[in-house]
């Protein structure tokens, strides 16, 4: 109740007598955005910039991706800003390239295990009894086994390709998605509102979207951007082991694998000995970039805030 | 009540012009406005208002306490000759819980799970070295007995689930009272509980303070309470206060308009009238969650266009009864007749026009809305979903309903949490009705509610069912609301039907035994009346 506007005689509409006028969707995005804190904009600054370099990685590199030249182990420097590897591919150039590789399947995974995730953990939410009983132990049991070493067990029998990597991460990253999901849709869906749409006799699908997502999509949100993190790193693991992303096609980890060996010449030449470490700096910046701006979201959206 | 050596003694409490700050909507809104206010020993203030009238922030500031997010602009509160304001935080944490102690709304809320009542009824005694702690649990007994609690020996090695919420009321009493302090604030201590635990409680309550002659502030919005409670009353309304006087005065003849609407509110008296054609009718219905069974051959009535009121406790089955009208809840036994055919039992086996004919709306208005949805579209999607209306129609009939339950088109975009109680309270009937409904069941609509936004909901009720020919399924444990509006009362039990019938005839004598302890347990607005409940009862 505004402090000038009290009304004397009793009326349903001037019960509320102060009300902010709407905000489009944009307007408050942009107030959010002047609100954030300095970490958050960095992090935003790095997102965009590994998008842009994703996105026109053909434009932006100056050699082909599994372009070989000459000589391999070149020095920085010269015709190669960052040397060569050991077949003598431009590394400058697969860096480019590791951004779209790495960044892209790390997000069709999460993308993925999202859709997966969210979607069993509301029905089970919603269903209840024998339904959600039955996909929590199936999920259980595949959090049981090491998720690293079901991957690697999955990729050597259904082999090694983009594809098959995709569709086992996701369903390894997912059973994480469910639980959440499913934790903070059990909250939502004993909400009247949830029992209204019911009694009117909706389909559970439009529960799904109009009732319950809207209102679980925070948490959700900040669970992606870490969940993007942790299946970017698997995918950097599983390339290190050699089962990840396969030659020609330029990704960061098994970059840092094949060239690990250089870092012991760092003794003698400092600059080649950094060689294997710029790819493992291009994963950790981002992972850090990333996890900035979920911090913010986080804080933004549960209303934890640090004392000041 | 007492109002004896009052006199010209030095006041234990003096707040001179409070002013409190809260801060929402990132600025610093007023929320007490200057008001003053004097407490002798031994006296009970009362403290009534609307909710948001600032009635709780001035209880804790007696504390010389400001809730987080909230501050003193100005005033000061002297205490027994300290200036709380002044002082710095250890030296007041010295006073709360020994000198000046606080009883919250929800005990159970307000106590560990973790720990037994005696070890928490006695806990800040003993920290503040009042007592020893062997001698401060003798005197918690002795007060465990004074407030009527059930085996007071024994009861306080229960842990706080161990006991109903009226028992937890009463421990939490003990526990203000352990340490014998000068000053006790009730905030709404009552108004969790059923009428009939809510007598008992108001009268250990009321005899625990005169017996140590405590001085207490009684926060409540129930003008029937606090006239059982109170020496003296103030009324509150933003911030500000209405005016002050003796109860007996106050009550018989208040001077402020504001005050007087707040005495005439229950003023509603329907006419009641009756009708054989049932449009819903429940016979030998019996439901259970599980293994325990909540509902034993209840038969129930619902006369077309008319208003049946189902009354009882919490827990005598009113809401399961609701439940399995809609089918949310499949009897066990017996069936629901719906103009004189038999419904299915379950949801999902009922047709779409049958949900629609058969509409609900809730007590907690508030989560009875999706928080993202706007009012109209919330609204606009059983409009859509029952009549197929789209786009301009729908915006069409949707400005229509809300024009049916006074509000208005400039309400369509607002978000549920831009509505006031009564507001959300509203846009949830214009849910139904977008249905088309030929029943509507209110489950306790109106408890959360205000008294004079209450009396606005049931006038609305009225007016929509004289002009709409709707039936309501009233549910409540408010029996001035079923006299208010009811045609036919049904009281509930246990799970059973005690009576049902024509609302003259359930309240005028005589009553089955439950339907008398009911009726006689709803305070008056008489100061005498609890007195007098209880002379009737020994």
């Amino acid at each position: 109740m505004s402090e000038d506007k009290i009304p004397q005689d009793y009326s349903a509409k001037s019960e509320v007598g102060f009300v902010r006028v709407r905000r489009t969707r944009f307007q408050r995005t942009l107030i959010d955005l002047k609100k954030a804190p300095p970490t958050a904009l960095l992090g935003m600054i790095i997102i965009l910039t590994y998008i842009i370099v994703a996105l026109f990685a053909a434009q932006i590199a100056p050699y082909g991706e599994a372009e070989v030249f000459l000589v391999p182990y070149a020095p920085w420097g010269g015709d190669h800003i960052l040397g060569t590897d050991q077949i003598g591919r431009d590394i400058f150039t697969r860096l480019i390239y590791g951004a779209r590789n790495t960044v892209g399947i790390a997000l069709m995974t999460t993308l993925l295990a999202f859709l997966i995730g969210v979607f069993f953990g509301l029905l089970a939410a919603i269903l209840g009894g024998w339904a959600d009983q039955a996909l929590s132990r199936l999920v259980d049991v595949m959090m049981a086994i090491p998720s690293l070493i079901f991957a690697l067990m999955l990729l050597s029998i259904f082999g090694t390709n983009a594809v098959n990597l995709i569709i086992i991460l996701a369903i390894l990253e997912s059973t994480r998605v469910f639980r959440l999901t499913r934790a903070v849709g059990l909250n939502v869906v004993v909400m009247d509102y949830v029992e209204v749409a019911r009694l009117r006799g909706e389909k559970i699908g439009w529960i799904i979207r109009k009732e319950i997502l809207p209102n679980i999509l925070p948490p959700l949100v900040a669970e992606f951007g870490l969940r993007f993190c942790f299946t970017f790193l698997a995918i950097a693991a599983l390339s290190f082991l050699g089962l990840g992303i396969q030659p020609p096609s330029a990704d960061w980890g098994s970059m840092v694998r094949e060239n690990a060996g250089l870092i012991n010449f760092a003794h003698y030449d400092i600059q080649s000995g950094l060689t294997p470490l710029l790819p493992a700096a291009a994963i950790a910046i981002l992972t850090v970039g990333v996890n900035f701006v979920v911090d913010w979201f986080l804080q933004k959206t549960s209303g934890i805030r640090d004392e000041k | 009540m007492k109002n004896n050596n009052l006199g010209h003694s030095q006041p234990l409490l003096k707040m001179s012009n409070i002013q409190i700050e809260g801060f929402a909507d990132e600025r610093w809104h007023k929320i007490i406005k200057g008001i003053d206010l004097t407490l002798h020993r031994g006296q009970i203030l009362g403290l009534i208002g609307e909710s948001g009238a600032g009635k709780s922030t001035l209880g804790l500031a007696a504390m010389g306490f400001a809730r987080p997010g909230c501050r003193f602009t100005g005033g000061e509160v002297e205490f027994d000759g300290l200036n709380l304001t002044k002082m710095p935080e250890y030296a007041k944490r010295k006073l709360w819980g020994t000198r000046i102690t606080y009883v919250a709304q929800s005990a159970a809320a307000a106590f560990n799970p973790a720990h037994r009542l005696l070890d928490q009824t006695i806990e800040s005694t003993v920290r503040g070295k009042i007592k020893p702690e062997l001698e401060a649990k003798a005197d918690a007994k002795k007060l465990y007995e004074e407030l009527q609690l059930p085996e007071p020996d024994l009861i306080g090695d229960r842990y706080p689930h161990q006991v109903s919420g009226g028992q937890l009321q009463r421990v939490m009493t003990a526990m203000a009272m352990s340490a014998k302090p000068d000053l006790i604030i009730f905030d709404e201590p009552t108004t969790a509980l059923d009428v009939t635990t809510q007598a008992e409680v108001l009268a250990s309550m009321r005899f625990i303070v005169e017996q140590y002659n405590t001085a207490a502030i009684y926060i409540t919005h129930d003008l029937s309470v606090v006239a059982q409670m109170a020496d003296d009353i103030k009324v509150l309304r933003y911030g500000e206060e209405v005016e002050e006087a003796n109860t007996r005065e106050m009550l018989s003849n208040p001077k402020k308009d504001y005050t007087k609407s707040l005495w005439s509110v229950r003023s509603i008296d329907k006419k009641e009238k009756s009708n054989d054609d049932y449009v819903l009718e429940i016979n030998n219905v019996s439901a259970a969650y599980g293994a325990s069974k909540v509902l034993f051959d209840v038969d129930i009535k619902l006369p077309r266009g008319r208003t049946v009121a189902v009354v009882g406790e919490s827990g005598s089955g009113k809401s399961t009864t609701a439940r399995v009208i809609t089918g949310l809840l499949p009897p066990s036994n017996g069936q629901v007749v719906f103009n004189g055919s038999s419904l299915l039992p379950a949801l999902n086996q009922r047709s779409k026009e049958e949900l629609r004919k058969i509409q609900m709306i809730y007590q907690m208005a508030d989560v009875a809305m999706n928080p993202k949805q706007t009012v109209s579209e919330i609204v606009g999607r059983p409009l859509e979903f029952y009549h197929g209306l789209k786009g301009k129609e729908q915006d069409r009939r949707t400005i229509e309903l809300l024009e049916m339950i006074e509000l208005d088109e400039s309400f369509m975009d607002r978000l549920p949490n831009e509505l006031s109680g009564g507001q959300k309270q509203r846009v949830c009937l214009a849910r139904a009705l977008a249905a088309d409904p030929e029943i509507i069941i209110c489950d306790e609509v109106t408890s959360a509610l205000d008294q004079i936004v209450q009396e606005g909901i049931l006038k609305l009720l009225m007016k929509l069912q004289d002009e709409l020919n709707v039936s309501y399924l009233f549910i409540t444990h408010d029996i001035s609301t079923v006299k208010a509006i009811s045609d036919e009362v049904v009281v509930m039990f246990q799970g059973k039907v005690i009576e049902q019938g024509p609302k003259t005839k359930i309240f005028s004598p005589p009553h089955p035994e439950y339907t008398q302890l009911l009726l006689s347990a709803v305070p008056e607005m008489d100061p005498d009346w609890l007195t007098n409940y209880l002379d009737s009862k020994t």
